[in-house]
């Protein structure tokens, strides 16, 4: 699984050397192009804060256009971070602790990529505490009975255990660092953000029960957040949104989105980093399978919608589907079927799944098909539904269109900042599943134990 | 008593006391995670209850070869959950039926139905943080000072070395003859542990 005949320290010099070393070019060049995207977003937010909602390009009655859509694609790519790290976990997939990581890293961005949306789209972004139960001067309380309010513990919830299962998994990493800390400041900062690990067993005991145990949660909770996203457009009445589809069917198109986020961000970063041998074709390969099996569930969601649409005969539900095939909007809905359901197929053929040019054009087309899937929920079923006077064609503005952009420039600054400071890979569970950690793997207690490579202790 | 219920609490979270010579504990390093488990057995065979090992990563087998039990994270776990069950079922009915009813379509001020998803999500985060909080409850962390730290080998704990350490505050502890035990048990290197107080000779000060 680890190729290249890996020794524990080669693992240790490979992944923290890149933590350690002068930054170079190549990143500054990279994070300048993510701060300028990030400049636009803030641009952006500001002009609309100013000038309020009416900057973009809602109507009426599309009322959720680019912003909606924006939440609930971030919110789904940062699914894949959390199944990697908690549902393979569960699986005792040893392959995914190449990934697990930066997988996680990119949860953490993608999440809060998506916070800032349903932050800024309420108009009054002044109130927005409103949503949290506080006590306040009104003496009123949010509306729990509202999807958009369990959004918000949802997410927020989501957040916080992430970040908490990405740090808890660091503290052995960040102990590494510190060890190897050349500068008094560096073994400070690190001796802090690893609380003083020493690697004792005792320790590792409450440890491996506590990661188990996040895992456990962390696995219905991917389950439970997007299912609730979904309910902010399966509760309401309009055709298209009202089905009860929505929650499985979300969540399966999350995590295809997010493996295709992972997978473009992999390919890219483990040859800038020289780490192909820790993230390897296989590695590669396993999670193009993923994102096939995803890829046709979610396509099967999409038949069994047009299906039911036709079978119940509600004349609602019959118009809506064919006005996403046939209507206004058919290159968006054409755009989406494309990428999410026909090009992934092309993942059953071996040589293209192992196939970088293929498998990273393929994850880019991927997470387009599925910012369209979005788009077409969110936009189509709002411009028409029961009462032709009102139907009315969204586009969106420069502004939609920019905040979009923006929002990819923040996530790419934090992500280019956790690249270069931190651990991208996940050295002490890498080294765990080595061969070399078993404890059987050397010999029988006369200490000439078989073929293991050579470790510090025996250069004394 | 309660002096030495605290120090076997402190002992289970490998925090242990100095003898009166300054003398923590002795450190030997073991070539690979099998020896490891291997001596760890053999010193908890002999009767030594205060000793831990490190690695890089957590060895399999080694919590039976110490003779320890199941982590107690679990409970915290629990108790954090419930915790969040309750606070999600309390917040929304209090809020809803009780303070502050508002009329939402004519719903109920209060039913479980859509009380749900806020309860679960609730649940999910005390429990997350009951494990995290109790594991560094449980571990003594944070606890940047360690006297195993002086050890300039200690170093590669975290790399690719495996130690293990012995407390003098063991009652079977003795400076030569814990040091031939861990010789004979395959050890490649031993040396003693001091906790030094005072913080000028600091060994991280080399560089």
């Amino acid at each position: 699984m680890v190729a290249g005949n890996l020794t524990f320290h080669d693992v240790t010099e490979l992944v923290s050397y890149h933590t350690e070393k002068r930054t170079p070019l190549g990143w500054y060049g990279a994070f300048g192009l993510a701060n300028i995207g990030l400049l636009i977003l803030l641009t952006c937010i500001a002009y609309l804060f100013w000038n309020g909602v009416g900057v973009w390009g809602l109507n009426n009655p599309v009322g959720w256009g680019f912003a909606i859509v924006n939440f609930v694609f971030w919110v789904g790519i940062g699914h894949a971070g959390t199944l990697i790290s908690a549902i393979l976990f569960l699986f005792r997939q040893q392959w995914r602790t190449a990934i697990n990581r930066s997988a996680e890293a990119m949860t953490l961005f993608a999440v809060m990529c998506a916070l800032l949306f349903p932050t800024i789209h309420v108009g009054r972004v002044w109130a927005i505490y409103w949503t949290l139960p506080f006590p306040n001067q009104m003496q009123m309380w949010p509306q729990f009975k509202s999807p958009l309010l369990w959004d918000v513990f949802a997410v927020s919830v989501y957040f916080m255990v992430s970040l908490i299962f990405w740090y808890v998994g660091l503290i052995p990493d960040l102990a590494t660092l510190r060890d190897r800390a050349r500068t008094k400041l560096r073994r400070r900062v690190m001796g802090v953000l690893s609380m003083g690990w020493t690697g004792a067993n005792r320790h590792w005991r409450n440890y491996e029960k506590a990661y188990l145990l996040l895992a456990a949660l962390a696995t219905p909770l991917v389950l439970s957040v997007h299912s609730v996203v979904s309910f902010d457009f399966a509760v309401s009445i309009i055709p298209g949104w009202h089905t009860t589809i929505f929650p499985p069917y979300f969540v399966a198109g999350a995590i295809f989105s997010g493996f295709a986020m992972v997978m473009t961000l992999l390919v890219i970063a483990r040859k800038v980093f020289g780490i192909e041998d820790i993230i390897t074709v296989n590695h590669l390969e396993k999670m193009n399978i993923i994102i096939l099996l995803t890829g046709t569930m979610v396509g099967f969601a999409y038949i069994t919608e047009f299906f039911i649409a036709w079978y119940s005969g509600v004349q609602y539900e019959v118009f809506a589907f064919k006005n996403r095939a046939f209507g206004p909007y058919a290159w968006a809905y054409w755009t989406m079927m494309s990428c999410n359901l026909l090009f992934p197929q092309l993942f059953w053929f071996k040589k293209l799944r192992r196939s970088i040019p293929v498998m990273f054009v393929l994850s880019i087309l991927v997470n387009i098909g599925m910012w369209f899937e979005r788009f077409v929920i969110t936009v189509i079923s709002l411009h028409r539904d029961y009462l032709p006077s009102s139907w009315d064609y969204y586009s969106p503005t420069l502004i939609d269109i920019l905040t979009l952009v923006g929002s990819f420039g923040l996530f790419f600054t934090l992500f280019l900042l956790f690249l270069r400071f931190f651990p991208m890979v996940a050295m002490s569970e890498i080294k765990g599943v080595l061969p070399q950690a078993d404890p059987h793997y050397h010999g029988r207690g006369d200490g000439q134990a078989g073929t293991h490579p050579p470790t510090l202790a025996d250069t004394v | 008593m309660l002096t030495e219920l605290a120090e076997q609490v402190k002992a289970n979270m490998s925090i242990y006391g100095r003898s009166d010579t300054d003398l923590y504990g002795v450190l030997a390093e073991f070539r690979n995670p099998g020896e490891l488990v291997r001596a760890a057995e053999r010193v908890h065979e002999a009767g030594y209850r205060r000793f831990d090992t490190y690695s890089p990563f957590p060895i399999h087998g080694m919590d039976k070869a110490m003779g320890l039990g199941n982590s107690k994270v679990g409970l915290f776990c629990l108790i954090g959950g419930l915790m969040g069950l309750a606070t999600g079922y309390l917040l929304q009915w209090w809020t809803g039926a009780v303070d502050y009813p508002l009329n939402i379509s004519g719903k109920p001020a209060f039913a479980i139905e859509p009380s749900i998803p806020v309860i679960f999500e609730l649940t999910i985060l005390f429990a997350a943080l009951g494990a995290v909080l109790g594991m560094f409850a449980l571990n003594g962390l944070p606890r940047p000072y360690n006297p195993l730290f002086y050890s300039e080998r200690f170093a590669a704990a975290s790399d690719d070395a495996f130690f293990l350490h012995v407390a003098s505050s063991d009652r079977y502890f003795d400076l030569d003859r814990t040091t031939e035990m861990l010789r004979t048990l395959g050890a490649v290197f031993v040396e003693p542990i001091f906790d030094r107080e005072e913080v000028g000779d600091d060994a991280l000060d080399v560089l």
